[in-house]
């Protein structure tokens, strides 16, 4: 069977890979540069702790069980590319600071830890031992080891380089510009390259899968939602877990249009410290906004007060791809058979991208899905919604 | 590319090779002239390198136009001071950061 996996982002990656490795004949199609867009503009977050009982959570405690599998696999055959992926089960803290935050994070901790989470309740000596430089003025904490974070840019190149190792074609400078149908079905994509024809055609193009789908005339409700993060200078070990206040759940599961702003804040193998994170629904718009940074900082400071006068070096921002039921897409799309979707993971493509790439494995070769794969299916009224304009898209 | 020492009549910066200055680099004194910055000392001491990369490997002066962020030092106290924008003052007191606790 011959896929095209189109959009070499860290969605794209993990399927380019998981399918080569299968055995499949694998071509990833990539408008740009590999994991130049959203992968590169993240935190590259493989987290549990954000996340409620529920479908997301299965496919993302299936991806924590993958992501080391993966990494000592491409550790044997290119060690350097394993390293550059900087693994780091660093572990996640989570702090309220109101007494309602902390009765909703408490509860919120227990229903993760009865689906298999591992969500322990830090006293305030913990707390300080684990994190020395953090606000004492917290209502309670939880701590969460299985989070970890790798630079995601690294992790999607590690991805790439052993799908090509297994056989995978990468064509880079590669826009999808329409479809080729034969009696209903896609045969063939029409790119800036010319026309590739193959068996099944995987739609991993992130917060553009939304335009590409339409161009290709099934279009599925994916958006774009900005976010932003502060870089600041090497420091000394200061910040040693992912932290952050628990009121960002609530962005997450927010689809508020406004700034949804709360303090994520962690280290680096550099060094730097990332302040986040801000979400925004101002569609394509990349202009920085000194407001939004300087919320995001303040944030920050609240939770880690000794970060006063330290330099930020720079600032980044991207865009999630969002639907508005914030489960990503994951499978055929009925009305086009040879269409198939990986996409609107918003900000958890990192951590679910192993997950994501094994079930589109499990329903492309037909073999028992390792999670259910009806909530993330591509015909469910939140994914079909009305489709974004196909203008400055894919 | 190498560093090397501009003549002072073309140097853009207004350096006075008449008027000297000394600063200490970890209690060492290092001497420079009015108008050099921080960085520009350094090199012309024959210092390359006052940092190291994750890895270990030596970082100093990358940029040289404070957008790397390698050049860091602590100045007079201040720390993250970027020595490619920070002119020397005579009597600078100038320290090396490392990331290790408690530098």
């Amino acid at each position: 069977m011959r896929v095209a996996v189109l959009g070499a982002g860290i969605v794209g990656a993990a399927c380019a890979r998981e399918l080569a490795r299968a055995g499949l004949t694998v071509t990833v199609l990539e408008r740009g540069r590999p994991a130049a867009a959203t992968t590169a503009h993240g935190e590259g977050n493989v987290l549990v702790s954000d996340k409620g009982p529920g479908p997301e959570l299965t496919l993302a405690l299936l991806s924590l069980d993958l992501w080391p599998q993966i990494l000592d696999e491409i550790t044997d055959r290119r060690p350097e590319t394993a390293h550059a992926v900087e693994w780091d089960p660093k572990g996640g803290i989570v702090v309220a600071t109101t007494g309602a935050g902390a009765r909703e994070l408490e509860r919120f901790a227990a229903g993760q830890r009865a689906e298999g989470v591992t969500a322990e309740p830090l006293d305030a000596p913990g707390l300080a031992a684990a994190e020395p430089h953090l606000t004492r003025d917290v209502t309670a904490a939880v701590h969460y080891p299985q989070d970890a974070q790798v630079q995601p840019a690294g992790a999607a190149t590690a991805l790439l380089a052993d799908a090509l190792d297994a056989g995978a074609t990468l064509r880079t400078h590669c826009e999808v510009l329409g479809a080729v149908t034969e009696g209903g079905r896609l045969t063939a994509v029409r790119t800036s390259r010319g026309t590739v024809h193959a068996d099944a055609f995987v739609n991993a193009a992130g917060p553009w899968s939304g335009g590409l789908a339409a161009r290709l005339g099934a279009p599925v409700d994916v958006r774009p939602r900005r976010g932003e993060v502060l870089v600041t200078t090497p420091l000394p070990p200061t910040v040693f877990h992912k932290v952050y206040d628990a009121d960002y759940v609530g962005a997450v599961g927010s689809g508020a249009e406004d700034l949804q702003a709360s303090a994520v804040v962690e280290s680096t193998r550099a060094g730097t410290v990332l302040l986040g994170s801000s979400r925004r629904r101002v569609g394509f718009d990349d202009r920085m906004r000194p407001e939004v940074l300087s919320v995001i900082a303040a944030k920050a400071l609240r939770l880690f007060p000794c970060l006063d006068g330290v330099p930020v070096m720079r600032a980044y921002g991207g865009f999630r791809p969002y639907v508005p039921d914030h489960l990503p897409i994951i499978g055929p799309d009925p009305r086009l058979p040879g269409l198939w979707h990986v996409t609107g993971h918003e900000g958890a493509g990192v951590g679910l991208a192993p997950g994501t790439a094994r079930l589109l494995a499990d329903l492309l070769l037909g073999r028992t899905p390792s999670v259910d794969p009806a909530p993330f299916r591509a015909d469910r009224p939140a994914a079909l919604g009305s489709p974004p304009s196909a203008g400055g898209a894919a | 590319m190498s560093p090397r020492l501009v003549p002072a009549e073309d140097d853009s910066t207004g350096r006075r090779p008449d008027t000297p200055l000394r600063v200490t680099v970890d209690g060492e004194p290092v001497t420079g002239v009015a108008g050099q910055t921080i960085a520009g000392v350094l090199l012309a001491a024959g210092r390359r390198a006052w940092r190291q990369g994750p890895s270990g490997a030596p970082r100093g002066v990358f940029c040289g136009i404070g957008v790397c962020f390698d050049c860091l030092l602590t100045v007079n106290g201040e720390r993250d001071v970027r020595a490619c924008r920070r002119r020397a003052r005579d009597g600078d007191v100038i320290t090396t950061q490392s990331r290790e606790a408690g530098r």
